[in-house]
């Protein structure tokens, strides 16, 4: 069996930070990731953008350039990159399972740091299923990756800075937006954690964003209640109601966003110990201040250990990498104290904006207004009237709910259902989120066929 | 519950297949029994089970026990008002080689010569008819038509529903910690509160072995974590369950067109936790199995792999019938990775035994005391 000193999980700014002060500092490190080049979600395609398509960085925005100073530093590190490569096991001691064309093999590292980062919040609305219904995430890939936007007016729905960031890249490359659907009502509970984000940057940039698609002439439609695609065999328009009335729009597109969550599927599948954040309405794994997880030799970066966004995943990454360096003894204690310091202060200091962030757009509650039809299992098309009934049948959790309904037991292990069936559990029996808890999720966390299992090396 | 002492005619220890079926068969002869268990009804083996309805292949000491209980099974809508899923779309074992071939001739042999004839041996053509999609290198086999399969959870919930119709209690996240013989009752200790009743059962599934060291048994069984895989949903190609004569290997496609692989590969038991580790190796075997009996699985996607815990004894024959240290009490439990198929009959066996002190199914090989 292959091994290394420490792979590295992930190539977003969490992941190549880790890797690239680890590997400097001597340490054998690999890097896995599924994309076929570094960068993660918000930096995804760095290199060939910034290569070929320069005046394309001009629409992506400033923050997407601070992403090439970073992979070209991971690119100029001694670490050995892995794209193409996806990760569909983590043992507890530290045997990964890795997939790369097609071949399986396990790897032994002596040291993880998983930077998976984050998965969007699903948002199940009635029709969420219809074609013609992405998220606000999957078509900016689009337009990172490929360059893809949507030719027709489109709407947007939710809330978020991600969904602002989108709306003011569309407006930068001409693309016609029909409208903004804003869910819920910007709270006042986003008011005491104004100055903290403001030193961050975060207001002054989320301020430019809105002034963008303002200038953009884009109508903005606030305090949204109710969302429903509609359309017969693909979306055709949007239906929705306001605090004030309802209203409808004609669209082949629309993109629901409601916020990032940890992506806890590598994390929950090994298992190391989770907790539920209140806040931000995920589960994240319990971390000490090095990012430690539970088992030993396993840490976590970046979003996948909570979310921070992209300036702080990559202070995190290089705190983790530090706590590697110094538990394989390339670095010593007093070192690691004083490069942790500058680290951990500058990882604060982006953390400290997100309590306004999760104040100013917090979480839908994931089972309040949905109808007994609206599907929230995708992939065994169980229906939130499905999972209340179970509950009336003796039905006390996630995992019993699997038996019960099957939600949660097709191809996508839970992602798109876990909270939302969830959080109707915990509503039906009156727990709280952490005493329902969440699916057992088992590996393989990623595709892997029967042949490619069979042919492990 | 938790001030004072309930009162039970039966108390039964553990919520699975084996603990509903009891309190099912009890209840229908008038008796109110209470289940016990620790977690949720089917929180183990019974909800992770393969649910194989499998006569073919069996124990001769477990065939005449299989044979009533398969009749039960095709009986269990009536008797339950629900059927659990049950399909009784064959069984099939396949030989890949002349040597296997004539392994299966001789078992067929066997037990014929016990009295029985429900398996058939299958040559070439036989084989490819009855399964069309398996690997042109195999040579035939052993088939038994009216084996089948069922859902372990609706299987396990319809006896437990109609056993609450008929009168049973079940009383979950009630672990059993101690047992008493008070006079000519049974007292026991849960996490809910304390419950009395002359007659206790022992369906603790992997954890009876402690049960019965509580009545003084000595009963050896080993947790055994099973490993099981299911595919993403491909076009049907098979319709009877499929194992091997030469590897370990239990494969059907269900109607949802998912594919369910299996057969006794073991993972790790955490017995703290009552959680299960997968061995990514030994499913690598379990793998290479099926693709090498269906070719074309090779290219079916693996959505899901889980494990679900089993007690498997010395003999790999589960344990039947009364206690021998204690009065009034009654084992069933540590089925080795084959008691789906038995739990229909096995609650009714107990229930014969409290209420008639006999039963007309021989039960002596699985004496709670043959290792004693
Ligand atoms: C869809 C989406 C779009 C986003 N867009 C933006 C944006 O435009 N601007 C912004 O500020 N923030 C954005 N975010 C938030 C963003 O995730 C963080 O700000 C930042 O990218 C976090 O960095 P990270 O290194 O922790 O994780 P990421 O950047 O998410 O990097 C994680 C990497 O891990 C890889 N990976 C995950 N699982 C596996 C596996 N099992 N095997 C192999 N590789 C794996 C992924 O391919 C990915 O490259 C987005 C989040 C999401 C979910
Ligand atoms: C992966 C797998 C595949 C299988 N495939 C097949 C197959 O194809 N065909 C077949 O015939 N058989 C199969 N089996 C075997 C079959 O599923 C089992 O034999 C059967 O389900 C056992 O039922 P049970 O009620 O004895 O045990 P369980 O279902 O495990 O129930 C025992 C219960 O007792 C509870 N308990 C334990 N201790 C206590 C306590 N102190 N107090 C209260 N409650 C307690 C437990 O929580 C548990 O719920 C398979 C088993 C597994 C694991």
């Amino acid at each position: 069996m292959a091994s290394c000193d420490l792979a590295v999980i992930g190539a977003g700014p969490a992941g190549m930070a880790a890797a690239t002060l680890a590997a400097e500092h001597g340490l054998d490190v690999v890097v896995y990731d599924e994309n076929p080049a570094p960068g993660g979600q918000i930096y995804r395609a760095i290199e060939t953008v910034s290569l070929a398509r320069n005046s394309d960085l001009a629409f992506l925005g400033e923050s997407y350039r601070a992403g090439a100073a970073l992979a070209r530093a991971f690119r100029a590190s001694p670490a050995r990159f892995m794209p193409g490569t996806t990760v569909w096991l983590v043992q507890k001691d530290r045997a990964i399972g890795i997939l790369r064309d097609g071949k399986a093999a396990m790897v032994q590292a002596n040291r993880i740091i998983i930077a998976t980062g984050a998965l969007e919040r699903p948002v199940p609305v009635p029709g969420w299923t219809l074609p013609g219904v992405m998220t606000v995430g999957a078509a900016q890939g689009l337009l990172k990756s490929a360059a893809m936007a949507p030719s027709s007016p489109v709407v947007l729905a939710g809330k978020g800075p991600l969904l602002f960031q989108l709306a003011a890249q569309y407006v930068a490359a001409g693309v016609a937006i029909a409208a903004i659907l804003e869910t819920g009502a910007r709270p006042i509970a986003a008011l005491p954690h104004v100055w903290p984000a403001w030193r961050s940057g975060t207001i002054g940039k989320g301020l430019a964003l809105l002034r963008a698609i303002r200038q953009g002439g884009v109508n903005i439609i606030r305090n949204v209640v109710a969302l429903e695609a509609e359309g017969r065999g693909r979306l055709e328009a949007v239906a929705y109601r306001t605090v004030r009335g309802t209203g409808r729009i004609a669209t082949p597109l629309l993109l629901l966003h409601e916020g990032v969550i940890a992506n806890a599927q590598l994390t929950k599948a090994i298992p190391l110990a989770h907790e539920w954040n209140e806040r931000q309405q995920c589960w994240q794994p319990m971390l000490d201040a090095d990012g430690n997880s539970d088992v030993e030799g396993i840490a976590v970066a970046g979003d996948a250990g909570g979310i921070g966004g992209a300036e702080a995943a990559a202070h995190s990454g290089r705190l983790v990498a530090l706590a590697a360096l110094k538990a394989l003894g390339k670095i010593g204690r007093i070192a690691h104290e004083a490069l942790a310091e500058t680290e951990r202060t500058a990882w604060q200091r982006h953390l400290a904006a997100r309590p306004f962030l999760d104040a100013l757009y917090p979480p839908p509650d994931a089972s309040a207004q949905l109808a007994d039809g609206t599907l929230v299992c995708r992939c065994e098309e169980v229906t939130a009237g499905q999972i209340r009934e179970a509950v009336s049948l003796g039905c006390a959790g996630p995992n019993q709910a699997k038996s019960f309904t099957r939600a949660g037991m097709g191809p996508c292990q839970g992602r798109m259902c876990g909270l939302t069936v969830a959080a109707l559990i915990a509503r039906e029996t009156g727990q709280s989120m952490s005493e329902v808890g969440h699916y057992r999720i088992r590996p393989p966390i990623k595709p892997l066929t029967v042949g490619e299992l069979a042919a492990l090396e | 519950m938790n001030a004072t002492t309930a009162e039970a005619d039966v108390i039964i220890v553990g919520g699975g297949l084996h603990g509903c079926s009891a309190a099912y068969h009890l209840a229908a002869k008038g008796l109110k029994p209470i289940v016990l268990e620790k977690h949720v009804v089917a929180r183990h083996a019974s909800s992770a089970s393969a649910g194989g309805v499998r006569r073919l292949g069996r124990h001769p000491a477990e065939i005449p026990l299989a044979q009533a209980s398969l009749e039960l099974w095709h009986r269990l809508g009536d008797m339950l008002g629900a059927d659990g899923n049950f399909r009784p779309s064959g069984q099939v074992r396949v030989a890949e080689n002349e040597a296997e071939l004539a392994a299966c001739a001789t078992r067929v042999g066997e037990t014929r010569a016990l009295g029985y004839d429900f398996e058939e041996l299958l040559d070439r053509d036989a084989l490819r008819r009855t399964v069309p999609a398996v690997s042109p290198h195999c040579v035939g086999g052993i088939r038994v038509a009216r084996d089948g399969y069922a859902f372990p959870f609706k299987a396990t919930t319809a006896f437990r529903h109609k056993a609450e119709e008929l009168g049973a209690r079940i009383l979950e996240g009630a672990g059993v910690t101690a047992l008493d013989r008070a006079g000519e009752r049974w007292e026991v200790a849960t996490g809910r509160g304390r419950l009395r009743a002359p007659v206790l059962v022992n369906a603790a599934g992997a954890w009876g072995r402690e049960i019965a060291s509580m009545l003084g048994d000595t009963a050896p069984v080993k947790p055994t974590a099973l490993m099981m895989m299911v595919s993403d949903r491909m076009p049907h190609f098979v319709d009877p369950t499929v194992g091997a004569m030469g590897r370990k290997l239990s494969f059907k496609q269900m109607q949802s067109g998912t594919v369910v692989i299996g057969g006794g590969f073991e993972g790790k038991v955490d017995h703290a936790t009552e959680l299960t580790e997968l061995d990514f190796r030994q499913l690598a075997e379990s793998a290479t199995n099926a693709a090498a009996i269906f070719p074309i699985m090779a290219k079916a996607r693996l959505v899901r792999c889980w494990a679900g815990i089993e007690g498997v004894t010395p003999d790999d024959l589960p344990y039947i019938g009364p206690s021998k240290a204690a009065p009034a009490a009654f084992h069933s439990f540590a089925f080795c990775g084959h008691g789906f198929q038995l739990g229909p009959i096995v609650g009714s066996i107990t229930a014969e035994l409290i209420v008639n002190g006999r039963t007309n199914l021989p039960i002596e090989p699985f004496r709670v005391d043959r290792f004693a």
